[in-house]
């Protein structure tokens, strides 16, 4: 039954775009109401809830001391996890990672450290060790455009976070060193592609009629992410369109960043 | 970031000798495994990658099936040994879930689907031999396995990576380029130019994302005629074999 109810939603919303208009009365390339708060979590060294639309995720960040990867050991650590908890919606389900909320944390990790934004060679410590920052987002409300309102939350609890002060490789947790440094803002907008129609910032009942959807990251002179998802395909010319749109919507994402460290 | 420079850039051209747009050389051979319904073998450079295809067979667990069409199932996986770092872990990591969704949903922009309903048609994807550009490799495996099949398809497909080192934007990263290039950029389009997988991390600004998709367009030229090739010359053999056996039978 739950097909049905998704074919009249999905046949709905075909029907309004045709006529140029979308089921809440947005533009095309129109965000939902956004809404950000920070600093609200005591224990953490960061923090940030962020709200497009129904969507709400929440960020935290702690640190830990590590030992440097392997692979990269003149760099400490970021480790980006998510959780998409049963609270949320009623298709997320108790149990391990799903292939969605891996994805999720990966392409929100991606835009972070391709944007090399957090300076984590400064992480190292004097005795081989190294700080490891854990960057963890909890999606509270699941109502469309879930990697948007994860990345808005992520940068927002890392232009929050405070770098704690360390001694002999043991985190002192209640004295810092002052914000952690961050040399750019790195946000993300998803795109959706319903029969050849390209939105900004999709609903629940826009995600279910999508065929594909393209998340680009941006820096401030850079696209530094990109994912396509679903089984839709793109045109060149409509990537490229994308790209544009992304270095433009990205400011009304940035409107709410900008003040934080003020 | 000069040091980097120097290290893959020489005299202009990539340290493998490459130039910018030039591809390392791909080979692609279909019908490799004899209990799998379809199959290929891809030699990438220096990845190596084996597919296997199942179906359309039943669905399990059977509240999967679709009654409007098949199901996909990809697994993207490496084996413990492929790479030239450390000793790899068993089973499914995070990177792989990921890939093998990405590979999945490229997938089902071509596969019809809808001819088999509440069935299910897996792809496994094995890398051997890992040395940058496995997921494309390894959906260009899917593609020549899903025809090895007889698995009807749309349109046929490639991937193919740009990516941006010491400055310059390329094609086709081999591992070193791909460690410590600036950006990587892995696309899979069919022949008419849709774009069916589109990834990418580093850093490029507008201008060298409209430069490197032109690059992948006009190399994904170079791709499709070798996987048509592949498709050729298994199909010929095949052909040729069922002649003869018919030509004694005429006489």
């Amino acid at each position: 039954m739950e097909d049905v109810h998704k074919k009249i939603r999905k046949s709905y919303v075909e029907f309004l775009l045709e006529k140029n208009e979308r089921m809440d009365g947005r533009d095309f390339f129109e965000f939902r109401e956004i809404s950000l708060e920070y600093g609200m979590i005591g224990t953490a060294e960061g923090s940030a809830i962020a709200k497009i639309g129904k969507t709400t995720v929440i960020a935290g960040v702690k640190f830990e001391i590590s030992e440097p990867f392997p692979s990269d050991p003149e760099k400490g650590i970021l480790i980006t996890n998510a959780e998409f908890l049963p609270l949320a919606s009623e298709s997320f389900d108790l149990g391990p990672p799903t292939e969605k909320s891996i994805e999720f944390s990966r392409v929100i990790d991606r835009g972070i450290r391709h944007g090399e934004i957090i300076p984590l060679e400064k992480f190292l410590l004097d005795d081989g060790k190294a700080l490891a920052l854990f960057l963890d987002l909890y999606v509270l409300d699941y109502g469309g455009n879930l990697i948007d309102t994860g990345s808005l939350a992520a940068m927002a609890a890392l232009l929050n976070t405070k770098l704690p002060k360390v001694e002999d490789s043991v985190i002192l947790r209640d004295e810092y060193q002052g914000p952690l440094e961050l040399r750019d803002i790195v946000v993300t907008t998803t795109f959706a592609k319903i029969k050849d129609r390209l939105i900004l910032d999709p609903s629940l009942e826009e995600e279910d009629a999508a065929d594909c959807f393209l998340t680009i990251g941006t820096s401030s002179n850079y696209m530094v992410s990109a994912q396509k998802t679903g089984s839709g395909t793109f045109k060149k010319e409509e990537v490229l369109e994308l790209v544009d749109k992304a270095f433009e919507k990205r400011k009304d994402l940035l409107k709410y960043l900008n003040n934080i460290r003020d | 970031m000069d040091e980097k420079k120097v290290e893959l850039l020489k005299d202009g051209k990539r340290i493998s000798g490459r130039a910018f747009d030039e591809l390392r050389e791909v080979k692609i051979k279909l019908g490799v495994l004899d209990e799998a319904d379809g199959s290929s073998y891809i030699e990438w450079g220096n990845n190596k990658v084996i597919v296997g295809v199942y179906g359309p067979k039943e669905v399990i667990p059977r509240h999967m099936e679709n009654p409007s069409k098949a199901i996909l199932k990809c697994n993207y996986s490496m084996v413990t040994f492929c790479s030239k770092e450390e000793h790899g872990k068993m089973g499914p990591n995070r990177r792989s879930v990921e890939l093998s969704k990405v590979i999945r949903e490229a997938l089902e922009g071509i596969v019809e689907t809808n001819l088999f309903p509440r069935t299910q048609i897996e792809i496994y994807m094995v890398v051997l031999e890992a040395d940058a550009g496995t997921r494309i490799a390894s959906f260009l495996g899917a593609v020549a396995a899903l025809l090895d099949a007889g698995i009807p398809i749309k349109d046929i497909a490639v991937g193919i990576a740009a990516g941006k080192v010491g400055g310059k934007v390329v094609v086709d990263l081999d591992k070193d380029e791909d460690n410590f290039g600036e950006a990587d950029f892995p696309v899979a389009l069919t022949r008419t130019g849709d774009i069916l997988l589109l990834q990418m991390d580093g850093k490029l600004t507008k201008e060298e994302v409209e430069e490197a998709l032109g690059l992948i367009f006009e190399k994904s030229e170079v791709l499709l005629s070798k996987l048509r090739e592949a498709v050729e010359e298994k199909y010929s053999k095949e052909v040729v074999k069922e002649l003869k056996f018919s030509n004694k039978i005429i006489k």
